[in-house]
């Protein structure tokens, strides 16, 4: 059942135009509240396929090698991963500009690479050490970047923040937009409906876009959404669903948001049809609500970054032994970005108290007597 | 008493001074900042089974649904037995319109379970962690507490218990640790209760759910599994508002509740080996009302308090204990009541060795009120 949701209407089949580039055609996108989709057609020149071949793929060796960090113990704590959704957030970044902006969840690995920080930065913050973006102190759920908010433990509750940035972009006038990420199970808490609606009342440059995973933690969105059209939960917000296994389809899709935003007509709401791996965290083994068939079924299937190689193939954009290479040369940088996080040493005990506030002056921490007196300098 | 003294683990935590650079950062992260010590077996409540936390709450949680008809457990992904398999096997049990899932929604969830209560159901509502409890806040406070005042005694939502997890784990950090007592000690119409073991954990949640008042009830998480003691398989229940004394003694009183009970006791114990104090140990368990009956007795005794809490020592419930000790009790103490308390940081991620109120900080703060 899973299998056909995904896969209708919303694949690419790619004319033979040459090595370079190439121009799919698509099924249509189911829309709300709107005259038109996303465009039927796209080009893929080969430069950008073998770049979000390598991002993806990075993202996903990066995933795997924070789960055997963890299996390890040398990761601890609650870690998210994202491998199986890499398309989405990949098609996003290729939709919008550095200067956007964009905000999601605990699930927030892969973005936080698709926003410009390193592997071994990131890596180095799961384990907790100082060379990590967050200097340590954050962790999983925890990353930050520029233009970056996050990276955020409570559920939905990055989405009135989302449409916050929205309305700073809208009245400095500087034709930026904020992509407001959330999951299919954060789509029924009550903040994202005040968020719908200030957003559409003020008509605010912001993207929600619910990241539709089938699963909330252990719950499936037939039995915990009266309606799983997410697309059309912005009721009077014009919606769009897009196959969020396709990374093409993602990118057209937000690009025609992206420009439905700066055009002035107010929010939009983006359903990516996806799937993760994993389980929830890396305390859910994933398979007590689900079976390891369908789970299967969906990696031989529908796995993004498996059909971005083979379409890319069949076109003859690229050759085998390219894409090899690319896996080599990824390998090798999350294999010295493991070493990395795994070496570095700690954060300095000073660190646990500082940037509580924003102090001019170092500000004594209470309930650190009788053991040590620490300082919080900001 | 048995005292479990366990070399490595002293020998781990020594080495968490902030000036030594220790090599085995793995290591100390595993070692957990207390011992679990059972009870003794209690006899009056019939046969016992041997059962660790989260299945004494199951088996709390059974017997309601098996003799109160009215009872109903939602929360989020309890159906196929909790996070925490605290529900495991009751759907299947009492069929799935007694125990069901919840959408993600703490406030919805919160809010329809006192809607539920005031209609007259049994109701429990599980909040994931604790915290996560802030989107029903205003649930809680405003309407939950307040039902029966501000109609006058026409309705009450008496029947609603939530239950959430609760405290540090270990490697929870920010959001997968708190404490959040103290805010909801602020709000008359609610009782906050917190067991230290699964024998307390399945009295005191019957006695939660049995009584008339909206009751919080949340559940020391690090104890779910390390806590293992032979709990009576028959319902009973513990009374609410009483602290309980854990061991006498004639010098400091100690008071703690949840996890900390356990870390106090080997500080008790440290206390009376190295110092020759002997020191009187309090459970408060039930957070509001909370008994000041018995704290104030035991420091009139002995003339010293400590109250040890993982939340941040700002506002945090030492703060109201001991403002009240201090009214009740000033003329007796013999030094300045000790707090020994979580920091006023938000939980940390990697640092949390170092930020909890461990059984050193404790000992440290009962060698300076004995010198006072």
């Amino acid at each position: 059942m899973l299998q056909t949701q995904l896969l209708s209407n919303h694949h690419f089949n790619f004319g033979r135009r040459g090595r370079d580039s190439s121009v799919g055609r698509a099924g249509k996108c189911d829309v709300h509240r709107l005259e038109e989709g996303p465009p039927l057609k796209a080009e893929l020149t080969r430069e950008q396929g073998l770049r979000y071949y390598r991002i993806m793929q990075t993202v996903r060796r990066m995933e795997l090698k924070a789960d055997q960090l963890y299996k390890q113990k040398i990761i601890r704590g609650f870690c998210h991963l994202y491998d199986g959704q890499e398309a989405c957030a990949v098609g996003i970044e290729a939709a919008i500009n550095p200067s956007d902006h964009l905000i999601t969840a605990y699930r927030a690995h892969g973005y936080t690479y698709t926003r410009g920080i390193a592997v071994k930065e990131i890596l180095a913050e799961l384990t907790g050490r100082r060379g990590g973006v967050a200097k340590g102190k954050g962790g999983s759920m925890h990353m930050y970047a520029p233009h970056f908010y996050g990276g955020n433990g409570i559920v939905g509750a990055q989405v009135p923040l989302g449409a916050g940035i929205a309305l700073a972009c809208q009245y400095q006038g500087n034709n930026q937009v904020c992509v407001a990420l959330y999951g299919d199970g954060a789509a029924n808490q009550g903040q994202l409906f005040e968020s719908f609606n200030m957003a559409a009342l003020w008509k605010l440059p912001c993207i929600f876009t619910c990241e539709n995973n089938q699963y909330g933690m252990g719950t499936s969105v037939e039995r915990a959404s009266a309606s799983t059209d997410y697309y059309k939960r912005g009721d009077f917000i014009p919606g769009i669903r897009v196959d969020g296994m396709d990374v093409l389809c993602v990118r057209e899709a937000f690009k025609f948001a992206a420009e439905h935003c700066r055009s002035g007509k107010g929010p939009i709401v983006m359903e990516l049809k996806t799937y993760r791996y994993h389980g929830h965290s890396m305390s859910d083994p994933g398979v007590s609500y689900r079976t390891r068939e369908e789970i299967q079924e969906v990696r031989s299937k529908s796995d993004p970054i498996t059909m971005l190689k083979e379409r890319m193939l069949s076109n003859n954009m690229a050759s085998v032994e390219e894409f090899k290479e690319i896996d080599i040369a990824i390998r090798k940088e999350v294999e010295e970005a493991a070493q990395y996080a795994t070496s570095d040493p700690e954060p300095p005990l000073e660190e646990l108290c500082n940037h509580i506030f924003s102090n001019d002056s170092p500000l004594e921490v209470r309930g650190t007597n009788p053991w040590a007196r620490l300082k919080s300098v900001s | 008493m048995l005292s479990l003294h366990i070399p490595t683990l002293s020998a781990t935590l020594l080495k968490l001074s902030p000036s030594s650079n220790s090599r085995t950062k793995t290591q100390r992260r595993h070692a957990a900042h207390f011992t679990f010590q059972p009870d003794p077996v209690p006899t009056q409540y019939g046969p016992t089974q041997k059962m660790n936390l989260f299945q004494s709450v199951t088996s709390a949680l059974d017997n309601t649904l098996a003799s109160d008809p009215t009872a109903v457990i939602f929360g989020e992904d309890v159906a196929f037995g909790g996070v925490f398999r605290c529900t495991v096997g009751l759907r299947d049990k009492y069929g799935k319109d007694r125990v069901f899932n919840t959408p993600l929604c703490e406030q919805g969830i919160v809010g329809f379970g006192i809607g539920a209560a005031v209609a007259g159901a049994t109701a429990i509502a599980e909040i994931q962690f604790a915290d996560y409890i802030y989107p029903a806040f205003d649930q809680i406070v405003n309407e939950a507490a307040k039902y029966r005042y501000r109609s006058g005694n026409l309705f009450d939502c008496g029947n609603l218990t939530i239950r959430a997890p609760w405290g540090c784990v270990g490697h929870g950090s920010l959001y997968h640790s708190q404490s959040p007592e103290a805010f909801f000690a602020h709000c008359p119409g609610i009782k906050v209760v917190i067991p230290r073991s699964p024998v307390q954990a399945k009295g005191l949640l019957l006695a939660c759910i049995a009584d008339q008042n909206p009751c919080i009830f949340f559940e020391p998480k690090i104890l779910y599994r390390a806590a293992v003691e032979q709990v009576p398989v028959e319902p009973y229940t513990i009374p609410l508002s009483q602290a309980e004394i854990l061991q006498e003694g004639s010098d400091v009183t100690l008071v703690a509740w949840g996890t900390q009970i356990h870390v106090m006791r080997e500080v008790a114990n440290m206390a009376q080996e190295k110092l020759g104090v002997s020191c009187e140990l309090i459970d408060l368990q039930t957070i509001l009302p909370w008994d000041t009956e018995t704290v104030c007795k035991s420091v009139v005794k002995t003339g010293r308090l400590l109250i040890s809490h993982e939340a941040p020592i700002t506002g945090g419930f030492a703060a109201e204990i001991s403002s009240t000790v201090q009214e009740e009790c000033f003329l007796n103490l013999e030094a300045p009541i000790s707090r020994v308390c979580g920091y006023d940081t938000p939980f940390p991620h990697i640092f949390e060795p170092f930020y909890i109120p461990d059984k050193w900080k404790c000992f440290e703060a009962i060698k300076k009120m004995i010198n006072y």
